[in-house]
């Protein structure tokens, strides 16, 4: 069951030459929902299967129950609670919860509107008189970055060195030791402790001083679980950072070229800007931002389409796949924003589900929405684009467009 | 003609009725017209005004939040009915397939869905009942009563019957600060739909928001004043409580009185349908021409042992409406069974309480994951060492893993350990209050000697 037929379709997903196109691939390794590979890992590929599993509570985010930890995960300091079990997991995020969204705090993403619009508008002001757009560098990444500094209250001017850090971190994810140099794994190491000093600077200023960023307020929170230590805020800042910065990017820019390439659809959009919603819904579950959860691990024997996985193993989680699963969807491969019965994986499921989910789609909504009501007639230069490396966080690295008479 | 050639002719100008314009009923219209239905549609409901959405009345209406009438059910689709609102059916007419209505009217039909509900149980001393200041929780009118009896700020409100939703109305007093007290004739609050092991720990949740709890006890007569206001409450054991607000929330009455002389399976329970949701006649014979579902709909669900289970839940009438209304326009080969795992929520004392599967239905219990002092677990029950149910406090994401155990009939209680399991993982037995409604005497009898002439007929149902 477990034993698949082509055991190296995780590797070439892996390889950079599939990026641009791995949904065949996808396909492939979904003809044995859950494949056992060559390290003992174990790949879940299929809709019903991820959902089962993502529930399940025997299945771990704490490194620490894998029975061979893997040198990339081996982290510095204490971990975020993307990385936990409960009860610690749950009382961290609840804890960020509070100051984030309901109950305790309704209409924080709603009342960001104006400055989600606003942030928009002058990135798309700047275009003017530019012949080539990049999507990505000049709009998909700059959105978010300043969103997420503004909430988290990290000055926009330190913001440079930290990319920096983020693009090292995330470089050395997919880590693997047999292919890749040594100093891509200590360059995340060294980008993870510089960045963990620089936000644990933030905090110490922000005791004693409250104020309505995220920091200042998990520094003086006094909600009914106490207050997070210092060490738990960087860690919870650190990971917010890194997922604003990393995430939302890639989920405008694959939706700007998902519309270019459905011209029709871009200018129903123009028309219809309230088909944002279910188009956004859309391409989560056709363009996802995260395509791969690389890291759970099972902490006692779980069983999964007939296929028992020994306790200790390392799980990987195939979402992209699942919301192309054909068993669950519709003519998967169409991009169809009518779509109704659309519980795409593309924020996860459970209690690890998407943090900054409602944020991060109206960001999207809201950057779609301007992108196709101001630009006048865009063009893809090159598709496919060129793409960045990752392919747990996948989508391009730049986005060149063209419009106007240009 | 054939029968797929009749179905075809049915599907394009049929005549359906649905009797019952709420939750259960406006989504199976929804789901007819979404199945290609383009017949006659026709809407009986006994109240006024458009489909509204229950569950708040007893949560964000009565804080206020929410106002009674802002709880309109979305539309998913047009309908494109007729509807027949303000009066209730009066009685079912299967010989001339005919719904009749109490002023009179008769609407023909040639399929029926019954979908009628359940309404609130009244306080059983009628006099007392129409005192101003008793309530009983139900519709959008006595939601909005009861949300302006608390605004004008009561020095107490007695709330009789410590189920989910007097819990919740308990929780609501108390958030809005409101002296509050609770009078259950079980051990515990809940206690009746979880057991006692939950009872407790619920019981300990209202005490500590300042629940004046008490239980063992029955209200045995509610005290007006001169100008007919309520008053004053007596207990069995002999005090008595003042309060200005009363809220009678001692579960519900199936509406089925108006198919007493139909000739289906009607009883207190509902209407026995087969998971088809087909209602059966009083002989247990299908019929293929009427539906039921929603709170009224007494269907058998394999998983526990092909038991008659009646359901008023919001998931249930949802998922019922749409199989029933699959059925009701596909041929006898292409019908679906309603075979759904039961499901409900309640939001209390600021926990969110969710269940799956049918508590009752166990003979044990055991807290599997989180920690019953901070109000964040999952507690699964098991029948004779299988998993049956599970209910979760603050604890919600997890239960689609006991959904499946249920399905699966995964053993129990569950052996393998998960990252955070309670230290002492001891099965309890569940201990519900004995079965009343077996001591509640025959409906029916038997009458005839040959197969041919053994009939059953109806003794009496409704008290």
């Amino acid at each position: 069951m477990a034993t698949t037929k082509t055991p190296d379709t995780l590797l070439r997903i892996l390889d950079y030459s599939t990026r641009a196109d791995p949904y065949p691939l996808y396909a492939e390794l979904r003809e044995t929902p859950v494949a056992l590979q060559g390290d003992g890992s174990y790949v879940i590929s299929t809709y019903r299967e991820l959902t089962d599993i993502l529930h399940n509570p025997h299945l771990s985010s704490d490194v620490r129950n894998l029975s061979h930890p893997v040198e990339a995960f081996e982290r510095s300091g204490t971990p975020a609670f993307i990385n936990l079990d409960p009860p610690e997991h749950d009382r961290l995020r609840r804890m960020a919860m509070r100051h984030f969204g309901p109950p305790h705090t309704p209409g924080l993403v709603a009342g960001l509107e104006p400055d989600l619009t606003a942030t928009v508008g002058s990135l798309i002001d700047d275009f003017v008189g530019k012949e080539q757009i990049d999507i990505v560098d000049d709009f998909a990444y700059p959105f978010p970055v300043t969103v997420i500094c503004h909430l988290l209250g990290v000055p926009r001017e330190d913001e440079p060195r930290f990319h920096l850090w983020v693009n090292a971190i995330i470089d050395s994810i997919d880590y693997n030791p047999k292919t890749d140099p040594k100093e891509k794994l200590t360059n995340g190491q060294q980008a993870t402790t510089d960045l963990r000093e620089f936000l644990g600077g933030l905090v110490e200023q922000r005791h004693g001083r409250p104020g309505d960023d995220l920091l200042s307020r998990l520094a003086n929170d006094d909600g009914p679980d106490g207050r997070m230590t210092d060490d738990e805020i960087v860690a919870t800042a650190n990971l917010l950072l890194i997922a604003g910065h990393e995430t939302t990017v890639n989920l405008i820019a694959n939706g700007m070229l998902t519309l270019l390439r459905h011209p029709q659809v871009l200018r129903r959009l123009r028309d219809e800007p309230g088909l944002v919603v279910r188009l956004v819904e859309e391409l989560l579950r056709y363009e996802p931002p995260v395509h791969i959860i690389p890291w759970r691990a099972s902490y006692s024997d779980i069983t999964v389409a007939d296929t028992t996985i020994p306790k200790g193993s390392r799980i990987i989680l195939m979402p992209a796949s699942g919301s192309r699963d054909p068993n669950r969807f519709h003519d998967p491969d169409r991009f169809d924003p009518d779509r109704r019965d659309n519980q795409h994986l593309g924020f996860g499921s459970g209690i690890h589900l998407c943090f900054g989910g409602p944020l991060a789609r109206r960001e999207t909504q809201i950057a779609l929405n301007e992108l196709v009501r101001r630009l006048d007639r865009p063009r893809l230069v090159a598709d496919p684009p060129p793409y960045r490396r990752s392919p747990v966080l996948r989508g391009p690295i730049h986005l060149h467009i063209e419009q106007g008479d240009g | 003609m054939t029968g797929a050639d009749i179905l075809r002719a049915f599907k394009r100008d049929g005549r359906i009725v649905v009797v019952g314009a709420s939750l259960a009923g406006l989504r199976a219209a929804e789901a007819l017209r979404d199945e290609g239905f383009t017949g006659s549609l026709t809407m009986i409901g006994d109240e006024l005004g458009e489909p509204y959405d229950r569950p708040p009345l007893s949560k964000q209406v009565l804080t206020g939040w929410v106002p009674a009438d802002g709880t309109k059910l979305p539309r998913r689709r047009d309908i494109d009915a007729e509807w027949l609102l303000g009066v209730p059916a009066s009685g079912l007419d299967l010989a001339t397939d005919h719904v009749r209505l109490a002023d009179g009217r008769e609407v023909p039909f040639d399929r029926v869905l019954i979908a009628t509900g359940v309404r609130a149980r009244p306080w059983f001393v009628e006099s007392e009942a129409a005192l101003d200041g008793v309530f009983v929780v139900r519709t959008r009118e006595h939601a909005e009563g009861l949300q302006r009896a608390l605004a004008a700020g009561p020095s107490r409100v007695l709330v009789i019957g410590a189920g989910f939703t007097g819990s919740e109305i308990a929780s609501i007093c108390r958030e809005r600060n409101i002296p509050v007290t609770v009078a259950e004739l079980a051990p515990g609050p809940l206690v009746g739909a979880l057991g006692a092991m939950i009872g407790e720990i619920a019981a300990d949740m209202q005490r500590a928001h300042g629940v004046d709890l008490r239980c063992g006890v029955k209200v045995t007569r509610l005290e007006g004043d001169e100008q007919g206001r309520f008053r004053r409450a007596h207990f069995d054991d002999g005090t008595t409580i003042d309060a200005d607000v009363a809220v009678v929330a001692l579960g519900g009455i199936r509406n089925t009185e108006w198919l007493r002389d139909s000739g289906l399976a009607v009883g207190v329970w509902g209407i026995a349908c087969d998971t088809g949701c087909r209602a059966l006649d009083l002989n247990g014979l299908i019929t293929d021409n009427i539906f039921v579902a929603g709170d009224v709909a007494r269907c058998p669900n394999p998983i526990y042992e092909y038991r008659l289970i009646s359901l008023e839940h919001w998931a249930n009438a949802v998922e019922q409406a749409e199989v029933a209304a699959h059925n009701m326009v596909s041929g006898q080969a292409d019908r679906w069974p309603h075979l759904s795992i039961p499901l409900f929520w309640s939001i209390q004392f600021g926990v969110n309480i969710k269940s799956v599967g049918v508590p009752t239905f166990a003979d044990e219990v055991v807290v599997v994951q989180g920690s019953v002092t901070d109000r964040r677990f999952v507690a699964a029950y098991g029948y004779r060492g299988r998993v049956t149910a599970a209910v979760s406090f603050n604890n919600a994401k997890w239960l689609d893993h006991y959904r499946q155990l249920i399905e699966t009939a995964a053993p129990f209680p569950p052996p393998c350990p998960t990252p955070d399991q309670p230290a002492d993982m001891k099965p309890v037995p569940v201990d519900f209050p004995g079965p009343t409604l077996l001591a509640q005497g025959a409906t029916v009898v038997v009458t005839g000697h040959d197969p041919s002439e053994r009939r059953v007929t109806s003794v009496q149902r409704h008290r």
